[in-house]
């Protein structure tokens, strides 16, 4: 039972860590690129607090694992089975409605899973989740502000505004998934039921959507698969960039 | 993150000072003589806030383009420390942009104007910024010595005679100097690090070594902005003795590293108490201020694809404000 409560808590560090991770891996990919100077800005301020949350709860993975890695050791010496990042934070950035698209939908999920967790019996995982909280409410902001001001916005920001959501609504069922483990976590007062946070996650983003003039999309069964290390085509693109140097010297400390 | 004078040709500074007010020039050059900051309401010459304009959008676009070949190396830095320390440098490069689009906006230009100029190739960003990043070393390597040059650059800037420039400047300063240790804590990683690591370290400063002198601008008997710019207190030191004091400061840096500076003529000079050095290629240094520098096309490139990619969001924006004005005021 210890052993399992155990690997539950590290499974969900590494959750957290890698869907930070990987977000702040893609916004990176933004810097100097962006539309406006204020945007630019934004994007890379958002990447930077995902990537610094990153550093805590992988931080905090790797002791729970016990093997010796730190958050650069998970960072940098996984494959793409290991990951255990929803398949959402790994989608291209495309144009700037869909990478929009992706941070609204994520934000508005991880805001009140960190309010959640920020009241874990976990005390490390509430003391990176309070703080993350604060960052996230800004996120939260920027990315629905400019739903509404595409969706709200000329007839194409609106028609890229729509494709955008409908590429990324594939995407928000996983956002919810549950696990026995994670179970184990919510009795214990450690964990947030994921499932649970659905209906306000869809009272909030209904509200923005309403805001922007954006008709929810309807789409099928969701795809899902991330949570187990079964990703899209993306992710192993983004780690061979990301974890080249480490990998071409693994005797370096940087 | 910094700039210079690039001018290909020299501005007539002078030609339309004859018919400006004596009495009113007379009290400018009196203040400027004193050290008193000239404020945007104030008089000033045409060719003041001509050369200022030029000299402070050039500034902001060196910020701009300067993100790209630092961007770069993001998604690729080496532990999750450095992205981080990088993503802020790149984030606080266009912040520094922003301060000095409004510290050149005081002047009665606009930002969209200084965009258009540097999109159309018309107005000039720092040199260095034309050459490519090729390893990680470059990221420690241009915390070192680029922003190393750009402080020393900078700082009597923080003393220039124009208020907002001079104020823009304090905070850039406080801001890189930062920057330039983590830069140079950097490269301390990679001296200390593995063969392959110091190795790495030494390539990049072979490459930017020179590039990094040449920010100081053309040598001082090539340069035809620079008296009028010190008799205005604009510039307060000339090019050449920015250049000497960065090298003096550089070379101990870069022996404390185990480095070696790519410069058979680097001798310390007992009489001067500096150091004397090589001659920049200055055939190289006229070539990439022509445009022609390594990767110039692409930093262009990238420039006028995120401007042109962005019209979208842009127009958008500004109509979403329209609307929200137009529906305020029928409230």
């Amino acid at each position: 039972m210890a052993d399992a409560l155990a690997a539950a808590r590290f499974a969900q560090s590494l959750r957290l860590g890698d869907d930070a991770l990987i977000l702040g891996q893609r916004l990176g990919e933004w810097a100097g690129h962006a539309p406006t100077l204020e945007v630019d800005l934004a994007l890379t301020n958002i990447g930077l607090d995902l990537i610094g949350q990153a550093q805590h709860f992988l931080g905090y993975a790797g002791e729970l694992e016990g093997k010796g890695q730190d958050a650069d050791g998970l960072a940098f010496r996984r494959d793409v089975y290991d990951f255990r990042n929803c398949l959402l934070v790994e989608q291209p950035n495309g144009d700037f409605a869909r990478t929009i698209a992706r941070q609204y939908l994520f934000s508005a999920w991880q805001l009140p899973l960190m309010q959640g967790l920020a009241a874990s019996a976990d005390r490390r995982i509430a003391d990176v989740a309070e703080k993350a909280v604060k960052e996230i409410a800004y996120h939260v902001r920027f990315s629905g502000e400019w739903i509404v001001r595409l969706g709200d916005g000329t007839a194409e920001s609106k028609r890229r505004m729509e494709a955008a959501l409908a590429w990324c609504w594939r995407f928000v069922d996983e956002l919810f998934e549950s696990d026995p483990a994670e179970a184990m976590l919510v009795e214990a007062g450690e964990a947030v039921d994921r499932a649970a946070l659905r209906p306000a996650w869809d009272a909030a983003v209904d509200a923005v959507l309403a805001e922007a003039g954006l008709a929810r999309p309807t789409i099928g069964r969701g795809v899902t698969g991330g949570r187990a290390g079964r990703h899209s085509e993306h992710l192993g693109h983004i780690l061979s960039e990301m974890q080249f140097l480490p990998r071409a010297y693994p005797d370096a400390v940087w | 993150m910094y700039t210079t004078e690039l001018s290909a040709t020299p501005t007539r500074i002078a030609a339309a000072e004859g018919v400006e007010d004596a009495a009113r020039l007379a009290e400018f050059d009196a203040r400027v003589a004193a050290d008193d900051f000239i404020e945007p309401k104030d008089w000033m010459p045409e060719a003041y806030r001509r050369t200022l304009i030029r000299q402070i959008s050039q500034h902001a676009h060196s910020e701009i383009v300067g993100m790209l070949p630092e961007g770069n190396w993001i998604t690729r830095a080496p532990s999750l420390r450095r992205k981080a320390i990088l993503m802020a440098k790149v984030q606080d490069e266009a912040g520094h942009g922003l301060y000095l689009y409004c510290a050149a906006e005081t002047l009665g230009i606009s930002r969209d104007e200084m965009t258009q100029a540097l999109l159309a190739g018309k107005a000039k960003y720092s040199t260095i910024f034309n050459y490519p990043t090729l390893t990680w070393a470059d990221m420690g390597t241009i915390g070192w010595l680029v922003d190393g040059a750009a402080i020393m650059n900078q700082v009597p800037l923080q003393r220039t005679s124009y208020g907002p420039y001079a104020r823009a400047m304090v905070r850039v300063c406080k801001e890189e100097s930062f920057h330039q240790r983590q830069g140079y804590e950097a490269v301390m990683a990679l001296a200390a690090g593995t063969p392959e690591q110091k190795a790495m370290a030494q390539d990049a400063l072979d490459r930017w070594w020179w590039p990094s002198l040449m920010m100081f601008g053309p040598p001082d008997d090539n340069s035809p902005n620079t008296a009028q710019s010190m008799r205005w207190r604009i510039k307060r030191e000339t090019n050449d003795e920015l250049r000497q004091k960065f090298v003096d400061v550089t070379v101990p840096q870069a022996e404390a590293l185990g480095l070696t500076i790519p410069d058979p003529d680097l001798v310390w000079n007992e009489a001067k108490g500096g150091y004397d050095f090589g001659t920049p290629d200055w055939d190289e240094f006229y070539a990439v201020v022509r445009g022609e520098g390594p990767v110039a096309m692409e930093r262009m490139e990238a420039r006028r694809k995120a401007w042109d990619d962005g019209a979208w969001v842009r127009d958008a924006a500004m109509e979403h404000a329209a609307k929200q004005r137009s529906q305020r005021l029928a409230a």
